[in-house]
């Protein structure tokens, strides 16, 4: 019973790879201040660091940017989780079944590379402006990300698990339980933090491209307003979600993956 | 607690992509209630198929297999298994006690009633205080050890074992082949114990069956008649141990050649 040591330098090979990546942030911001000053490129197109930094504050303070903000989550969140649900419990079924996977196969290699985007007319057709067309977008994308992930999941189960179970008399249920699921757990956990960037993207973008409301629309208006500034903080706020949600996603995984040797490292026995 | 294990015109071919393997072609030998039964055979002579169609995981292709005069068709409850990959046996994601519980959690036992049977398992294979560790937290002989204990839990009549110290070093193996005399002895359960060790076979032993090459039959059949109280210091050295071995060893070497059993020897049986 040792303990596990864990990968990667000491606290003291930490602590230096978070002081340079501090100091290279504060040399990029510093160059997104320098540049436009020296007149490089025009301000009036790209704003020095200290007016985006201003119009973020500014942003912080309305109202309206946190109601755009919240409905930018909440169709990030639901697409999400309608995803995960649908493309976990598909990928189950289609891999348990007896010859689903071998006659869904094509089926699936055809739906899958269809961009998103592409359905943008069809989701306005259907829902106008409303919540349901980002969903149908986000939902679109994500669930494939899950769906491959946990089909290629199943397909890691060893067989040597598979018969103890058998052995012990496990069910079909109880074996999808205790051994088929953990053991897709972590490519389902790799899913789900694709799915998690790519429902971001596609709500901005329908949020953008569609006029629902939400960051996306908000960065529309600043756009059609001229508010230069207005528009890069709201980028900057965006990529900051896509930073929080991918830092989430993966403490998520170490907390539920403990066990599995990606997060255990080596053993010493 | 005691039934015995019949297997009468046992029969697998494998079929697929156009060839046909007959892996076992005739087998039929009785493993008496409590006895302890060593099989061992040249390697690639279908033990570990003899073993799943004797378990249930595999169908044979024609004859039977009766447990306590039942037949068996699917893996019986009165029937546990040790695999030799007690690696992948255990499930990483369950610690030691979830794993050696979980039969007994499908057994639909009560949860003290499982307790006992957890504790008294883990006990009986000295590892009583690693219930909260993960097996892969174990030595390899500790794991197997663990595996072990999840078959005790169970409470079979029946527990077959296939190869299950082949992965372990030297030492350790002495240790768990004692392990698994004591353990028979303690608590009367009937053993079938697979291996391709014959030093093994006639030290643990109080028959065992010789196989022949594939397409298998049962080329011999020697009793083992060493003093129930063997130890490895000893037993091993003494003369009857060596004529045994021999004896054993030419089996295995005729069988290989494809020929009868070999008759000079006068086996006491």
């Amino acid at each position: 019973m040792n303990p596990t040591s864990p990968r990667g330098g000491g606290p003291c090979g930490r602590a230096v790879n978070a002081a340079l990546g501090a100091a290279g942030l504060a040399a990029f911001l510093a160059l997104g201040e320098a540049v436009p000053r020296l007149g490089l490129v025009e301000e009036r197109f790209f704003p020095p660091t200290s007016r985006i930094a201003r119009a973020l504050v500014d942003e912080f303070a309305d109202r309206a940017f946190w109601t755009d903000l919240g409905d930018t989550l909440t169709g990030w969140a639901l697409g999400l989780a309608i995803a995960v649900g649908a493309g976990i419990v598909a990928g189950v079924v289609v891999s348990v079944v007896p010859y689903l996977r071998e006659a869904t196969a094509s089926t699936i290699e055809f739906l899958r590379p269809i961009p998103s985007v592409a359905l943008i007319p069809l989701a306005v057709l259907l829902y106008g402006t409303e919540l349901r067309s980002v969903l149908l977008l986000v939902v679109y994308a994500s669930f494939w990300q899950v769906l491959v992930q946990v089909m290629y999941g199943v397909r890691d189960v060893d067989p040597v698990a598979e018969e103890t179970a058998r052995s012990y008399g496990l069910g079909t249920w109880a074996r999808i339980r205790h051994v088929l699921w953990p053991t897709a757990l972590p490519y389902v956990m790799t899913g789900v933090r694709l799915a998690a960037a790519v429902a971001l993207i596609l709500t901005v973008t329908a949020e953008l491209v569609i006029g629902a409301p939400g960051l996306g629309a908000r960065i529309a208006v600043a756009q059609t307003s001229q508010a230069v500034p207005e528009l890069y903080a709201l980028i900057v706020v965006t990529g900051l979600l896509g930073l929080l949600i991918n830092v989430g996603a993966r403490s998520v995984e170490r907390y539920a993956l403990a066990w599995h040797q990606s997060v255990r490292g080596e053993v010493t026995v | 607690m005691h039934a015995s294990l019949v297997v009468s015109g046992l029969r697998k071919v494998y079929e697929g992509s156009g060839r046909r393997v007959e892996a076992v072609r005739d087998l039929t030998f009785t493993v008496d209630a409590g006895e302890l039964v060593c099989l061992v055979g040249p390697s690639g002579c279908g033990k570990t198929t003899l073993l799943k169609c004797m378990a249930g995981l595999l169908a044979p292709t024609s004859g039977e297999v009766l447990l306590g005069g039942r037949r068996v068709s699917g893996p019986p409850p009165g029937m546990a298994f040790v695999f030799q990959e007690y690696g992948r046996s255990l499930f990483p994601w369950m610690r030691v006690g979830e794993n050696v519980e979980l039969p007994l959690r499908q057994k639909k036992l009560g949860r003290a009633r499982r307790g006992e049977l957890v504790a008294d398992a883990l006990e009986s294979v000295g590892l009583a205080d690693a219930a909260g560790a993960y097996p892969w937290q174990l030595s390899g002989g500790m794991q197997q050890r663990v595996a072990i204990a999840r078959a005790l839990a169970y409470e079979p009549e029946v527990l077959l074992m296939d190869e299950p110290f082949a992965a372990v070093d030297a030492q350790t193996r002495a240790d768990l082949e004692d392990l698994v005399r004591r353990l028979w002895r303690e608590r009367g359960i009937t053993v079938l114990f697979v291996t391709h060790d014959i030093d093994e076979a006639v030290y643990l032993g109080e028959r065992v069956l010789v196989l022949s090459a594939s397409p298998t039959v049962v080329q011999e059949q020697l009793k083992v008649d060493l003093p129930a109280e063997r130890d490895q210091l000893h037993t091993r050295v003494s003369p009857r141990f060596a004529e045994l071995r021999t004896r054993v060893y030419e089996q295995i070497q005729a069988a290989k050649r494809g020929e009868p059993a070999v008759e000079d020897v006068p086996p006491p049986r």
